[in-house]
């Protein structure tokens, strides 16, 4: 974090190591309750909705919408320089919970609120890979 | 119970780029402008709150600035609700009076964030600050300001609210600023150079976006009895509520938020409702907050918010004037500290103190401090007794 060269990584901890375990997989997971059933995210250790401390790591189908988003043209740390302008997005995926994302495989000033998109994986490290979405018209 | 607090006096550090003063320095600075304006002595004072600073590391924040003002308090306490810390202060110096912990609390929080470090650094330690989540949000290089941009867009999105209309807010702040002494950025500007003004993250422009600042704010807070014998008219607190509905935005909705909660509590427990306020200090990091809290805060109906600034209607002498003092955008935002000088704004207000942007016959005023990415909200209702 003191070295501004370098593009910072999660660190995956004990509560989150098996969604970054998928995702170097390239699959995308999602804390789901075995009691009530809701889908949450980011990852806790019980269910935000009902409290139940019952859950399983459920497969995601990486679809969803652009719910906002915003073309970053000033970088945070010069890491990310050489990618501006770069598209920071939250993603409305199908199963319900929201995400942080980057919306790839688009020029930055074509992506819309309400475009259909899906997950593709960016590697980024050995031990990262970064889900990351496309436009679904970009089968 | 609460309305038996009153606040007794304020002060200010010099605020904007203050290069020669240490954090410990400026929150020195404030804490005896507000002794002298109350007419009190540091030895009178039994309680201290303050908030944790970014550009040191104090091990216990309440204790590092009571030790520094050779001050031994019966309570003190860290209050960090990020932004929300000012409002939230004098509430619980409120609470711990009514307890009957103490009898005269120092509220003060500020630092030098500006001459700390360079610019780059700023700008990094923020985005990496806490504000994204470290791990599912910051890796994907949003700044903080990208944030608050995604609920910029979908607020226009939803409800057609417009750049030049966040325009306004920052060229209103600004005014008011101007009128401000000790505001950060007093030259005026218009909705144009907001506009043309370098795009920092899609639809926020840099004048869309708070400053960074060096200052310190303090205020303190004792009992309404006392409060008659000293020099100033008292600021009594009304009301106040919390609200929370997320940590982090990615996660949630982007257009209502938690000052829903927080200002329904606060216009409940004063008793009095939006249309009683004389003046509001709206928390205002960006200018769509502005428009957000107004909003949720029920000013004016949910997508409203763009429209209701328009037309001086947020200015001195408009409808309902906001944050008159230049606010975060304008007069200036020392991290967590920066949300306190709305409260001192508002103190200034109700005395009549204000000068060339006195709000006509202001009494009664709402205060919001919104933390996090409009994550946690502190509303205040205060009054001139």
């Amino acid at each position: 974090m003191d070295n501004v060269s370098e593009r910072p990584l999660p660190t995956p901890d004990a509560a989150t190591a098996p969604y970054w375990s998928a995702a170097r997989e390239e699959r995308l997971v999602m804390p789901h309750c075995l009691d009530c059933g809701h889908y949450h995210f980011y990852p806790r250790t019980l269910c935000p909705q009902c409290s139940s401390p019952r859950l399983e790591w459920a497969p995601c189908s990486g679809r969803g919408e652009v719910y906002s988003f915003t073309v970053v043209h000033r970088a945070p740390s010069p890491a990310f320089a050489s990618a501006v302008p770069y598209v920071v997005g939250a993603v409305k995926l199908q199963e319900g919970p929201h995400l942080m994302t980057n919306i790839v495989h688009c020029a930055p000033d074509a992506v819309r609120i309400g475009m259909p998109v899906r997950v593709v994986f960016e590697k980024v490290s050995d031990e990262i890979t970064l889900p990351v979405f496309e436009p679904l018209a970009a089968e | 119970m609460t309305a038996q607090a009153a606040i007794v006096g304020i002060g200010e550090s010099r605020v904007g780029k203050v290069p020669d003063r240490s954090a410990l320095q400026l929150q020195t600075d404030a804490a005896q402008a507000a002794l002298t304006d109350a007419g009190l002595r540091m030895s009178d004072i039994d309680g201290l709150l303050t908030t944790p600073v970014r550009v040191e590391h104090w091990n216990m924040p309440c204790g590092v600035v009571a030790h520094h003002l050779g001050i031994a308090p019966s309570f003190l306490a860290t209050l960090d609700l990020a932004g929300a810390s000012g409002a939230a202060m004098i509430h619980n110096a409120a609470l711990a009076i009514a307890a009957g912990q103490c009898t005269t609390v120092l509220c003060v929080a500020g630092q030098n964030l500006l001459s700390h470090g360079t610019r780059a650094k700023a700008v990094k330690s923020m985005a990496e600050g806490g504000s994204a989540h470290p791990q599912f949000e910051v890796p994907y290089g949003p700044l903080v300001p990208s944030l608050y941009a995604l609920v910029a867009q979908r607020h226009m999105h939803e409800y057609g609210t417009t750049a030049e209309q966040m325009a306004q807010v920052a060229v209103t702040m600004r005014h008011h600023a101007s009128l401000n002494p000790n505001a950060h950025k007093r030259d005026p500007i218009s909705i144009d150079d907001v506009l043309k003004s370098k795009m920092i993250t899609s639809p926020l422009h840099i004048l869309d976006c708070a400053i960074v600042s060096d200052g310190a704010a303090a205020a303190i807070v004792t009992t309404a009895e006392r409060a008659r014998d000293l020099k100033k008219r008292p600021v009594q607190l009304l009301g106040q509520g919390y609200g929370l509905r997320h940590s982090h935005i990615g996660n949630t909705e982007l257009t209502t938020t938690g000052a829903v909660d927080a200002g329904r509590d606060a216009f409940r427990t004063s008793g009095l409702k939006p249309s009683d306020m004389d003046f509001a200090q709206i928390y205002d990091c960006f200018t769509i907050t502005v428009i957000v809290e107004l909003e949720d805060l029920g000013f004016c109906k949910k997508g409203e918010g763009g429209h209701f600034i328009e037309n001086g209607r947020i200015g001195i002498g408009g409808e309902l004037p906001v944050t008159t003092h230049g606010g975060l955008l304008s007069g200036g935002h020392p991290g967590l500290g920066g949300g306190f000088f709305h409260v001192i704004e508002a103190v200034r207000q109700l005395r009549g103190e204000a000068g060339a942007r006195q709000v006509k016959d202001a009494q009664v005023a709402l205060v919001h401090g919104n933390g996090g990415v409009i994550s946690i909200h502190c509303t205040l209702i205060l009054g001139a007794a």
